[in-house]
C-alpha cells in the first residue's frame, strides 16, 4: 500500500499548478463579461435574503427574531452554507462531463475536476461570507467567542461537499440522468434544512427527525449557534463529521476503483 | 542499455465492450437488470502487442482505420489503461492528439497557454519562461488575448502545436497534426519537429501521408486489425503497408466481382 500512496502524493505535487489553473478557471469564467463581476457573490445573496424576508416575514408573520438572531441574518446564514452544497455538489458532478474532451487526450489525475470545482464553489462562499458579516453588524449582532468556533461547521461542511462530490461525478459518468434526480434530491434537502422556517416547529410536531438525518441541517444549526452565541451541538458535530468522513472514504475508494472505467462511458 | 528506452510496450491489449445500446441512463439499466439484459459485445481494439522504442527514434503507426493507431497512441500517452499488459514511458511526453480540442473556448489563447501547460503536468515558472516563445512561434500576434472560440481552426492547431513543441517534450506524439494550418506553417511546424528530432526527441507519429511519414520517420509499426503486424526500418514497413493495401483492394475486388457474379446469375435464373 505505501508504494501507491508515495506515488499519488507525488502526482498530486506535480499537478498542483493544474489545480489552481481550474479553480482560477472556473471563478473567472463565471463572472467574466458581466458588469459587475465578482461583486455578485455578494449582492446575490444579499438580493435573495432580502426577498427571503419579505415573503417569509409576511407569510408568517414573524417580524422579530429567529434562532435567537434577527431573522435576516438567520435565514442568509442557512442559505450560504446551502448554497454552497448544492453549487459544489452540481459542480462537481458535471466536472466530468464538461471536460471529456481533456480527458480523452491528455492524462490529468481525475479528481482534479470534480476537486477544482468544489474548491472554487468554497472560495465564492468564503467571499459571499462578508455579507453575513456586514448584515450582522448592521442588525446588530452580539459579537461573542462562539463566532471563532464558526469554522469547524464550514469545514466540515467542505470535508461531506469533498466526499459527495467525488461520488455523485463518478456516478454521473455512468448514469448521466443522475444530475436531473440530484436536483430532485437537492430541493429535498432545501427543505429539510430550516432554512427560512424555524427548526423548532418541525420538533415540535414529531418530524425533527427529518432535519436530523440531513447533514447539511446539521452544519446550518451548528453554525447558527456559533453566531447567536448559544455554542455547538455536540450530537450533530459528531454526526456530520462522521458524515463527511464516510463520505469522504467511500468517494475515494469509488473514484479510485472507477477511474480506470470511465473514460469509456464519456 | 534500460535508460536507452523512451517506451515500452509489453504485451499490451484493449478490450472494449460495445453494449449493443449504451446504457447511461438508470431505467434503462434498471429494466436490463431485471431482464438480465446487459449484453456486451466484447472488442479488442488491440491484442497482444509488444515492442520498445528506443530513445531518439521516430516511429510511424501505419494502418487502416480501425487498426488501433489511435488507441496504442491513447495506452501509451497513460489515457486509456490496458485491459491486459503493460505500457511504460520514461521521459517526458507530451500529446498532440486533434490539436486545440483541449482549449477552453472562453479563455483567451493566453490563459490558455497556461491552462494547458499545467493540464500537461507544468509548473507556472516554467510556462512564464516560455510563454513568449509559444506566442511568437504561434504567429498569433495580438490574437493571443482575444478569447479562443474566435478563433479559427487553423489559428487553433498553430497554438496548440506552438505550445506542445516550446515545452520541450522528450516523447512526442503526433496523431495527424501536421496536416493542419497553412502551407506555410506546416513547413514551419515540420522543421520544428526535424530539429526536436536533432535534439534526440522520440516521435510517434500517425498519419495516412505516406510522403509526411518519409520526412519525419525512421521506423514503423504496422497495425491490422489490433495486432502488431510489422516493427522495423521505415521502408520495410511502408512496402509491408503497400502490400497489405494491395491485398484488400484485390480482396475486395475479388469479393464485388462474386457479387456481380452471382447477380448475374440470379438474373439469368429468373430469365430461365
Amino acid at each position: 500500500m505505501s508504494i501507491p500512496n508515495i506515488h499519488v502524493i507525488r502526482n498530486f505535487k506535480k499537478y498542483k499548478y493544474l489545480l489552481s489553473q481550474l479553480v482560477i478557471k472556473e471563478i473567472k469564467l463565471k463572472y467574466r463579461r458581466s458588469y459587475l463581476g465578482i461583486v455578485w457573490t455578494l449582492i446575490e445573496p444579499l438580493l435573495t435574503m432580502i426577498v427571503l424576508t419579505m415573503v417569509f416575514s409576511a407569510f408568517l408573520g414573524k417580524d422579530g427574531e429567529a434562532g435567537g438572531m434577527p431573522f435576516p441574518v438567520y435565514i442568509l446564514a442557512g442559505r450560504l452554507l446551502y448554497s454552497f452544497f448544492s453549487g459544489a455538489t452540481k459542480g462537481a458532478m458535471k466536472s466530468i462531463r464538461v471536460n471529456a474532451a481533456m480527458i480523452k487526450k491528455v492524462y490529468v489525475p481525475k479528481y482534479m475536476y470534480p476537486l477544482a470545482s468544489i474548491l472554487s464553489n468554497f472560495i465564492i462562499f468564503a467571499i459571499s461570507l462578508i455579507v453575513l458579516f456586514g448584515v450582522a453588524a448592521v442588525m446588530r449582532v452580539k459579537p461573542n467567542l462562539w463566532m471563532f468556533a464558526a469554522i469547524i461547521p464550514i469545514i466540515e461542511l467542505l470535508i461531506i461537499c469533498i466526499g459527495s462530490g467525488l461520488l455523485l461525478s463518478i456516478m454521473a459518468v455512468f448514469f448521466r440522468d443522475l444530475e436531473y434526480l440530484w436536483g430532485v434530491a437537492l430541493m429535498l434537502i432545501m427543505y429539510t434544512c430550516a432554512i427560512f422556517y424555524e427548526a423548532d416547529r418541525l420538533y415540535a410536531r414529531g418530524y425533527g427527525w427529518l432535519l436530523n438525518v440531513n447533514p447539511i441541517y446539521g452544519v446550518i444549526r451548528n453554525f447558527r449557534g456559533c453566531i447567536s452565541g448559544t455554542g455547538l451541538h455536540m450530537p450533530s458535530l459528531w454526526y456530520c463529521l462522521a458524515f463527511g468522513l464516510v463520505s469522504t472514504i467511500v468517494g475515494v475508494i469509488f473514484f479510485y476503483k472507477k477511474q480506470d472505467d470511465f473514460i469509456l462511458n464519456l | 542499455m534500460a535508460n536507452n528506452v523512451a517506451v515500452k510496450v509489453d504485451n499490451v491489449g484493449m478490450k472494449f465492450n460495445l453494449s449493443s445500446n449504451k446504457v447511461d441512463n438508470l431505467k434503462e439499466y434498471f429494466i436490463r437488470f431485471i431482464k438480465r439484459d446487459i449484453m456486451y459485445k466484447e472488442f479488442w481494439a488491440l491484442k497482444n502487442v509488444s515492442f520498445t522504442i528506443n530513445k531518439g527514434d521516430r516511429v510511424a503507426i501505419i494502418g487502416y482505420n480501425g487498426a488501433g493507431k489511435s488507441t496504442i497512441l491513447k495506452v501509451i500517452a497513460g489515457v486509456l489503461k490496458p485491459t491486459e499488459g503493460s505500457a511504460k514511458t520514461y521521459g517526458k511526453i507530451v500529446p498532440l492528439l486533434e490539436l486545440g480540442a483541449g482549449f477552453d473556448p472562453q479563455y483567451t489563447g493566453a490563459e490558455n497557454i497556461y491552462l494547458y501547460g499545467a493540464i500537461l503536468g507544468y509548473k507556472k515558472e516554467f510556462i512564464d519562461s516560455k510563454f513568449d516563445k509559444i506566442v511568437k512561434f504561434s504567429e498569433l500576434g495580438d490574437f493571443i488575448n482575444v478569447p479562443v472560440k474566435n478563433y479559427s481552426s487553423g489559428m487553433k492547431a498553430r497554438l496548440g502545436f506552438s505550445i506542445a513543441s516550446v515545452v520541450e517534450p522528450e516523447i512526442l506524439i503526433l496523431d495527424e497534426v501536421l496536416s493542419v494550418g497553412d502551407a506555410s506553417f506546416r513547413k514551419k511546424s515540420l522543421r520544428r519537429v526535424k530539429k526536436m528530432m536533432n535534439q534526440g526527441v522520440t516521435v510517434l507519429f500517425v498519419s495516412h501521408s505516406v510522403a509526411q511519414i518519409r520526412k519525419v520517420c525512421n521506423k514503423a509499426i504496422l497495425l491490422d486489425h489490433g495486432q502488431l503486424k510489422f516493427y522495423g526500418e521505415l521502408e520495410e514497413g511502408i512496402a509491408k503497408y503497400e502490400a497489405l493495401a494491395k491485398d484488400r483492394e484485390l480482396a475486395k475486388a475479388a469479393k464485388e466481382n462474386e457479387t456481380a457474379k452471382t447477380a448475374v446469375d440470379d438474373k439469368k435464373g429468373e430469365n430461365a
